[in-house]
């Protein structure tokens, strides 16, 4: 049996993908990128590979995406997360769609044709106003650990904005609203909302919109906020923290079968 | 990382690095030889400097000199603290922050720096930035400055404003004479007007050379190889040493030698170079196979209206003309014309944070482009001088996602 694998290292994270030659994904790894990017990425084979008891040697193709796809030593190619994570997305929805993945360095909107055929993308500027990173600032600002924050926000009643672009001063928005007294969930809500307001003010959606990635796979709630700003339903992406890494796959399953 | 390419230079090279040293030799001993030097902005009335006998010195080309060098960076923060913002010309706040700081490239060339100005002469064409910028040193030196006023955002280009842009350049004529201790020899002017408009012809036949494929030369090379256009128009030595480079060119080109190995696919670059990270992007390209084959920024220095029997009137036309003072509707049919001419696959646009005035991605331009020509494009972020504002990982994923696209057919 021949595996394709497919790496995506973040700014953040290193997802690992082994997928058969229909596309299902036999296996999945995760870790902190770390410093060392080759050790990551060779940690993460080698866990992949022993969770499922397959040898290296049957895998045919790879191919690695993301800040760290020139650090990869095993990886049969590279190319970069916007082709990636909309290849991911495109598999599973094989229509006209607009991906927005947002990761924790930064936030891109892809757009498809219906045939898959990238049209055109934007990255955010350079900043980490929408991103993962904002929210994380915000979660360490409130004291929170992050895998709380999707449950406060979606308990939160009241619609609390932050008005600042720059992330530095929306935290600075937020100790005026802890000194206010203003409830948390209330306070995180307004984050996940600051973060929406920056990708809608990135580009216009076409087609069915489609979320990946790490801050909407543990946030979905931001997903739904997002679709409520764009006027349409957010679906989010299959195993959408992986989306990258499982696009990065077919890409590498694609090109061997060309070869 | 190692780059799997290596650039590929210009046998002509070697002797422009002659041309500029002498130039920039001559101008740091302008003083000592009782020359007078005038600053220009880099499309002022230059020839008429020349014509009376002024060392003419490009204030503009010692900024990209900044940048290229990265010394900006350390610099600008010196400018910042005198009172001149982050957000204005890195250009200006890089050569201003140079001079208060004693701190120019040209000491590697054991030169003293940038020579002290008799006069300032700005043009307008191109921002407000220029004119602020030589203020600074007309207070500084206690020196005069004078100017041209031309309009900006200019539709079309009507004889109210050629004729003031000439009576402009033409009342220059007085003051300068009297800094110059010379009355100006008109035969001289249209002289220099001559010389000045068959460097233009050479240069614009170098850029085109990039029309064919593969492409001999690109929008890389071509802010390096500007230097004698900018600098020397007007001089003998500039076209001399264009003649050279165009041979060299024709022969890539008869020998079928791209700039670019296995040449794939071509881009168009709008705005300004990002002066520091040169040489990483040219690998970067020719790593994707890609000739970034013409700018708007090396075209404008292609001053076809200058015309040796009317040279008031034709310097007014060639500044006036300029992409840069233009209205969108020009710019745009502008940069059509040259997406045809170069066989160009998609448009790269660079949003300059500290210069909107050569930064045309924030006006729908990109979309309305695309909408009509059917290329597609890609916006990054940075800036000329300024890399605090450069985002190097963010810009490699943008440039290889768009030729990803562009692969694709």
């Amino acid at each position: 049996m021949e595996y394709y694998c497919g790496i995506d290292i973040g700014a953040s994270t290193a997802k690992l993908v082994i997928i058969d030659r229909a596309g299902r994904i036999i296996a999945k790894a995760i870790g902190r990128s770390g410093v060392d990017y080759a050790k990551t990425s060779e940690q993460l084979l080698t866990d992949a590979c022993a969770d499922v008891s397959i040898d290296r040697s049957q895998i045919a193709g790879s191919l690695s995406t993301g800040y760290g796809r020139d650090n990869v030593p095993w990886a049969d190619a590279k190319m970069t997360e916007i082709a990636c994570h909309g290849k991911g997305a495109y598999f599973h929805f094989k229509q006209c769609i607009t991906v927005i993945d947002i990761g924790a360095q930064d936030s891109k909107i892809i757009h498809l044709d219906d045939a898959g055929k990238r049209k055109s993308f934007k990255m955010n500027r350079k900043c980490a106003a929408g991103t993962g990173a904002f929210i994380e600032e915000i979660a360490h600002r409130l004291s929170l650990d992050i895998s709380e924050l999707n449950a406060l926000a979606e308990s939160s009643t009241k619609d609390i904005s932050l008005g600042s672009f720059c992330t530095v001063f929306a935290a600075t928005e937020v100790l005026e609203k802890i000194r206010a007294g203003v409830n948390v969930a209330d306070i995180v809500r307004g984050a996940f909302g600051s973060v929406v307001k920056r990708i809608v003010e990135m580009d216009r959606i076409e087609g069915l919109l489609v979320a990946t990635g790490g801050v909407v796979a543990h946030n979905p709630f931001l997903a739904r906020l997002l679709g409520e700003s764009f006027g349409a339903e957010a679906h989010i992406a299959p195993d959408a923290q992986y989306t990258g890494a499982f696009g990065a796959a077919l890409f590498a399953a694609e090109q061997q079968s060309q070869s | 990382m190692a780059s799997s390419v290596e650039l590929k230079d210009f046998a002509a090279s070697k002797n422009m690095r002659g041309v500029m040293g002498q130039y920039f030799t001559e101008l740091c001993g302008a003083e000592a030889a009782g020359k007078k030097v005038a600053w220009c902005t880099s499309v002022g009335p230059a020839e008429l400097l020349r014509a009376l006998g002024f060392l003419v010195y490009f204030p503009e080309n010692h900024g990209a000199m900044l940048g290229a060098t990265r010394m900006a960076t350390d610099l600008i923060p010196e400018a910042n603290a005198r009172g001149f913002s982050p957000d204005i010309c890195s250009y200006l706040t890089s050569d201003i922050g140079s001079y208060l700081k004693g701190q120019s490239p040209l000491n590697k060339m054991n030169l003293p720096g940038p020579p002290k100005a008799d006069v300032l002469v700005f043009n307008t064409n191109q921002c407000r930035d220029v004119k602020d910028w030589f203020s600074f040193y007309a207070r500084e030196w206690n020196v005069p400055c004078v100017g041209v006023h031309t309009p900006r955002a200019i539709g079309a280009l009507d004889g109210a404003i050629l004729t003031s842009v000439a009576r402009q350049i033409e009342g220059l004529v007085e003051p300068l004479q009297k800094i110059a201790g010379v009355k100006l020899d008109y035969d001289k002017l249209k002289e220099v007007v001559r010389l000045s408009r068959k460097c233009t012809e050479l240069w614009k036949a170098v850029l085109e050379t990039a029309a064919n494929v593969p492409s001999p030369i690109t929008f890389f090379d071509g802010t390096i190889q500007m230097g004698p256009a900018v600098v020397l128009r007007g001089t003998q030595e500039a076209i001399d040493y264009y003649e050279i480079l165009l041979v060299e060119l024709k022969q890539r080109i008869a020998d079928g030698i791209g700039a670019v190995q296995g040449e794939k696919h071509r881009v168009y670059w709008e705005g300004m170079p990002i002066w520091g990270k040169l040489k990483n992007l040219a690998l970067q390209f020719m790593e994707l196979r890609t000739a970034v084959v013409a700018s708007t920024y090396c075209n404008s220095w292609v001053f076809e209206a200058l015309d040796p029997d009317k040279p008031f009137e034709g310097m007014a036309r060639a500044y006036s003309e300029l992409f840069i003072c233009r209205s969108d509707e020009p710019k745009e049919a502008y940069i059509e014309r040259m997406i045809e001419k170069f066989k160009v696959d998609g448009v790269l646009y660079h949003n300059a944070k500290t210069c909107p005035n050569n930064s045309n991605s924030r006006y729908d331009m990109p979309q309305r482009i695309q909408g009509k020509t059917g290329k597609p494009f890609v916006i990054i972020d940075g800036d000329l001088n300024d890399l605090r504002l450069y985002s190097e990982e963010q810009t490699r994923t943008n440039v290889e996602a768009f030729i990803e696209q562009l692969s694709q057919g």
